[in-house]
């Protein structure tokens, strides 16, 4: 019988498997941030141990920092941030430092998004094992690679060991056939299909997104589907590695150079599942009957197309679904039966490693050109890197941006998670591109409506939540 | 990493699905470099009203739930973030073990490596502990490693699963890294060859 993408990878890593123990698995990539790192490097300090690869381990800021610009091109002095946000950048570069490990500083050229930056700097690589204190690591799961988020002890024993004792995971094909009509986009897909299966659907399994549609999907938008896996509840995504991918990697910083290429591209094609690989579960949807998607809840399994509804209590089988919903709909101050077209909104925020790329810049940008943001709606966009901030400026995307009234940012993850001073209020409503909906997710009392970067331009002009294929 | 082996306490019910890691610790409290302290922040935006006084509606500052070292919580327990902070404020709290039907797996095993114990019991089990612990909060519940029991307080008990391996962790209170560090030899023999 053939192997699964997941199985391949999976394989290639075992270094040792006790009879009834996790498997003993090598990984090659590890990402840390100031967030989730600190007490990790402590316990190395402890135990009097060393970061066994330094060069397989790369840091950068991008949770806690202030994107607020103190000119046009520099975020805010490290005087003026909260103080413990300053001491965990701090800490990183004497960790950093310390430990020999490579930092991409919010002082240099390069820093971002973690999961924007890695693939950016061509770390993230077909057929690897890439992990990180941070459950988005799934994103890089768009390159054929399995990429899983670990807890700051996982994180100590990669630095320590550069391995970890791993369950093998239950794989789950997700296919995903027919055309993308305009106006619906790679946020779309993965809201439908945490919508479909819940946002516990995938636990304990690693999906791999396959079929014709996720064939067509540029790297950007494969990082988007694979990067809300966890939303699903699966650790790890996966899309096989194809032309796409390839020409993705070459020539970035850190991708294999001249007869490495040849040879590692000659192994990325082995990669992708065979064709009488089993898996373990499998569903399907059609893309081409997708429509925009809206999240209303408070978990990303709760969302429905712009021309649907909230659903009613009575709709739902499930009493735990029942009470999820209600619970759900009284935060957000939303009703069962409500239409998602016409949903309020107060602000909107343009980022995060789910759709903070330049491709997801260039369409938000697209609708808001020669437009302004409705008066009483606050608007913010953060790019997802240095580069994408750099790129777009370089055509030009900042200044519509701002001429429509948004607030044009430095790299970070800002309002995704609220960690620093870019908080929604109390009630408001966050038109949001980023992945979590969850109660307080954007600032304390805040409520997201997660939709791609289309929508929430199409909300910023609106002032609600409407169908932007009216507009394009 | 704390040893586990048997837990007699009283238990505090949480009925709410899908809780997220961002609400057992909410994001303002990650900016700490250390894991001291996190029990202030745990459950904080249920837990608190918006003046910082208690919330006294919130299942968990309810006199009778106060010294619970157990809790039971609804399906898909510790969704979302990844971050250990959860397990750290949970146990810092005061908890050891967490009951529910279902939980997410990056918080399951964090748990396991901080000593507190994930006991997944079926759905209808969690709902009638809910309605039992509401109605008497002196009730005990017994959850015993060793057997993979949960002793209920009327007297029966549940069986539940747990990994062999892990469960040799909690009871020893060895973490992963002893084990993985003794492959010293292996792990340079699969570093010589890699793929590329
Ligand atoms: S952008 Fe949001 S989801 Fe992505 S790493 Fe940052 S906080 Fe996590």
């Amino acid at each position: 019988m053939g192997k699964t993408l997941f199985e391949k990878v999976w394989d290639a890593h075992v270094v040792a498997q006790d009879e009834g123990a996790p498997a003993v698995l090598y990984i090659d990539t590890h990402l840390i941030h100031e967030v989730t790192s600190p007490q990790a490097f402590s316990m190395l300090r402890e135990r009097g141990l060393k970061v066994r690869r330094p060069e397989r381990t790369f840091a950068t800021m991008d949770h806690s920092i202030p994107t607020r610009m103190a000119n046009a091109t520099d975020v805010i002095p490290l005087e003026m941030w909260g103080t413990e946000q300053a001491t965990q950048v701090q800490t990183l570069r004497k960790n950093c430092s310390d430990f020999g490990v490579t930092l991409w500083d919010i002082a240099g050229e390069v820093q971002g998004v973690v999961h924007v930056v890695g693939p950016e700097m061509g770390i993230t690589h077909p057929g690897m094992t890439i992990v990180c204190g941070d459950s988005h690591t799934s994103t890089h799961g768009a390159f054929g690679s399995l990429a899983f988020g670990i807890g700051t002890s996982e994180v100590g024993h990669v630095l320590a060991s550069q391995c970890l004792l791993q369950s093998k995971p239950k794989t789950m094909a997700i296919n995903v056939s027919g055309q993308l009509s305009a106006g619906v986009t790679a946020k779309d897909i993965i809201l439908a299909i945490i919508a479909q299966i819940g946002a516990d659907g995938g636990t304990g399994y690693v999906f791999e997104y396959r079929g014709s549609a996720i064939e067509k999907l540029s790297m950007s938008e494969r990082m988007t589907i694979c990067n809300m896996s966890i939303e699903g509840g699966a650790r790890a995504g996966m899309i096989a590695p194809d032309q796409t991918t390839f020409d993705f990697v070459e020539g970035r910083a850190h991708a294999p150079k001249g007869d490495d290429w040849t040879r590692a591209v000659a192994y990325w094609k082995t990669l992708p599942s065979d064709p009488d690989a089993v898996f373990d579960r499998e569903i399907h949807l059609d893309a081409s009957k997708l429509e925009p998607m809206v999240t209303y809840g408070t978990n990303p399994g709760q969302g429905a197309g712009i021309t649907g509804h909230i659903p009613k209590e009575s709709e739902l089988e499930n009493p735990a679904h029942q009470r999820a919903l209600s619970s759900a709909l009284e935060y957000m101050g939303l009703s069962e039966g409500q239409a998602i077209n016409g949903l309020p909104v107060d602000v909107v925020f343009i980022g995060s490693c789910t759709n903070g790329r330049l491709e997801d810049l260039r369409q938000a940008a697209s609708i808001l050109k020669g437009k302004q943001i409705s008066s009483g709606v606050m608007g913010i966009v953060v790019p997802g890197s240095k580069d994408v901030r750099n790129k777009a400026e370089a055509e030009g995307l900042d200044k519509i941006f701002t001429d429509a009234g948004f607030e044009w940012r430095g790299a970070g993850c800002s309002m995704c998670l609220a960690m620093n001073e870019d908080k929604a209020g109390a009630g408001k409503y966050v038109a949001s591109t980023s992945n979590r909906n969850f109660q307080g997710r954007q600032g304390p009392g805040s409520r997201s409506l997660l939709m791609s970067p289309l929508m929430a331009a199409a909300a910023a002009v609106s002032g609600h939540v409407v169908d932007v294929r009216q507009m394009l | 990493m704390a040893e586990f082996k048997t837990l007699t306490s009283t238990a505090a019910p949480l009925r709410v699905e899908n809780i997220d890691t961002d609400q057992i610790i909410p994001a303002k409290y990650l900016t700490a470099v250390t894991k001291e302290g996190m029990g202030l922040g745990c459950f904080s935006n249920w837990r608190y009203l918006t003046d910082g006084s208690d919330n006294p509606e919130f299942s968990l500052n309810k006199p009778q739930f106060q010294g619970a070292k157990i809790l039971v919580a609804g399906r898909n327990f510790g969704s979302g973030s990844s971050r250990e902070h959860a397990v750290w404020a949970l146990t810092d709290y005061g908890f050891r073990s967490v009951i529910a039907p279902a939980f997410a797996d990056i918080f399951y095993n964090n748990s396991l490596k901080n000593g507190l114990l994930p006991v997944v019991l079926p759905e209808d089990v969690v709902q009638t502990l809910w309605d039992t612990l509401e109605a008497n909060p002196n009730a005990e519940i017994t959850v015993d490693l060793p057997s993979q029991k949960v002793t209920l307080p009327d007297g029966s008990s549940v069986d539940f699963q747990i990994d062999p391996f892990r469960k040799l962790c909690l009871l020893e209170g060895v973490d992963d890294l002893g084990y993985i560090m003794k492959r010293e030899a292996a792990m340079n023999g699969y570093e010589a060859k890699r793929p590329y």
